[in-house]
């Protein structure tokens, strides 16, 4: 049983570490920066979020998750806001997510290249001679493209 | 017995107040209708998009626009309160209680017609949701800095393929033609203020320079003509529709109509 008086913000957000993205599973939710603040109301804990696209199918899921995760660490009363401003920004994505996303063969957002353009960096060879196919790709947040070296087809998390 | 001047004042500020807030949430569900049945007709393209990448963009774009109506269905429900939800929003209105602009109901017809209806709102989307995101009002203006992110890309997508066809093959440019002359005359709808957009003080027809510019230049390198002189219909934004709405929600209320309060 978790008494109000041991519960720290910092343990909530250790937990939230454990919460992934469905659709991106090696990207927790504070590597998203998803998770925008924790706050604790006596013995409530609440979460605010918010989305990364509007459309975004996987939020509903992460704040089930986000939910799941707390009551298997023993909090009961938890409340999951979600909040629309400031809208979320790739540049709330962490350097060590960015990491993680390459490593897993999706090009991480780069600054300079707010509109999706040839030249992305392909996440397998480093070869910058890549070509857009599609700005639009598996998911809302990715566009998609090609290398024109390895000839592997790679997702783009778009700059946003 | 003579009220006191005072009262008076009073009572007609709290009438004017009240004829504020539900002339907002009828602003609110008029933003709402229009995405979400843009949304519903761009999805009618799933599985049988002209080639695999443009089946995800078009739908991709839907999902865009039903998160959008998401946002703005949950602010009006809020603003209705008395029981309201997006999905009793969303579901359980009938087609004269639906506020949507007539250009976003108009079928699919080709392709061109198709993208040429996107870009035709995605234009007006832009400009609308950049002065909304310096509202006052704060959940619009939210939602709205939000849905401008995403909107700059389906305008960027829909004048690509405006242009790609337009000045295509002989073809193409034909089919072009024929969905201006098709969708054109809804055009006109989107600027002309509603009783309710007026109150709530947004003028809409501000914008309507701005989104000839725009759309007279992608037309220019489409090489194609902006129609002069074309009489304008007009109703969707105050209930009265074509009739392809009722198709529209036929099929999409239809699940939440026949078994009430289904969720899976």
């Amino acid at each position: 049983m978790v008494t109000e008086s041991t519960i720290t913000t910092q343990k909530i957000w250790d937990i939230l570490e454990h919460v992934t993205d469905p659709e991106i599973p090696v990207l927790n939710i504070t590597d998203l920066g998803i998770v925008r603040d924790v706050k604790l109301n006596g013995d409530e804990v609440e979460v605010i979020i918010t989305p990364t696209y509007t459309g975004c199918p996987a939020m509903d899921m992460i704040a089930m998750n986000i939910k799941m995760a707390l009551i298997e660490n023993g909090y009961s009363k938890i409340k999951i806001t979600s909040v629309l401003a400031p809208a979320w920004t790739t540049d709330w994505m962490s350097e060590a997510g960015k990491t993680k996303l390459k490593k897993y063969g999706i090009a991480a957002p780069n600054k300079h290249f707010t509109i999706p353009v040839d030249g992305i960096e392909c996440p397998l060879c480093n070869s910058v001679n890549t070509k857009i196919i599609s700005e639009f790709g598996s998911t809302a947040c990715k566009a998609l493209y090609q290398c024109q070296d390895c000839k592997e087809p790679f997702d783009y998390f778009k700059c946003h | 017995m003579q009220e006191p001047a005072s009262s008076k004042i009073e009572n007609n500020s709290k009438e004017s107040e009240s004829l504020k807030v539900s002339a907002l949430w009828t602003y609110t569900l008029h933003l709402a209708d229009s995405n979400l049945i843009l949304a519903q007709r761009n999805a009618e393209w799933c599985g049988h998009g002209p080639i695999l990448e443009q089946d995800i963009a078009i739908t991709n774009i839907s999902l865009d626009l039903i998160g959008q109506s998401r946002n703005f269905y949950q602010y009006a429900a809020m603003l209705i309160g008395d029981g309201a939800t997006e999905d009793s929003l969303a579901y359980l209105r009938t087609e004269r209680e639906f506020k949507n602009c007539l250009l976003a109901e108009h079928p699919n017809g080709d392709w061109a017609q198709t993208v040429l209806r996107q870009f035709l709102i995605s234009a007006y989307q832009f400009l609308l949701y950049e002065k909304l995101q310096h509202s006052t009002n704060e959940q619009l203006a939210a939602i709205a800095a939000k849905a401008l992110k995403e909107v700059t890309y389906h305008q960027r997508w829909s004048s690509e393929w405006v242009i790609r066809l337009g000045d295509g093959t002989e073809e193409s440019h034909q089919r072009m033609l024929k969905a201006i002359d098709e969708l054109w005359r809804y055009t006109g709808e989107m600027f002309m203020p509603a009783d309710y957009e007026v109150a709530a003080g947004f003028d809409v027809a501000l914008l309507k320079d701005d989104w000839m510019k725009k759309v007279s230049s992608v037309f220019e390198e489409a090489t194609l003509p902006v129609p002069e002189k074309v009489f304008m219909q007009t109703g969707g934004k105050t209930g009265t529709h074509t009739e392809h709405l009722g198709y529209i929600l036929t099929e999409l209320q239809y699940l939440q109509r026949t078994y009430p309060n289904a969720e899976w």
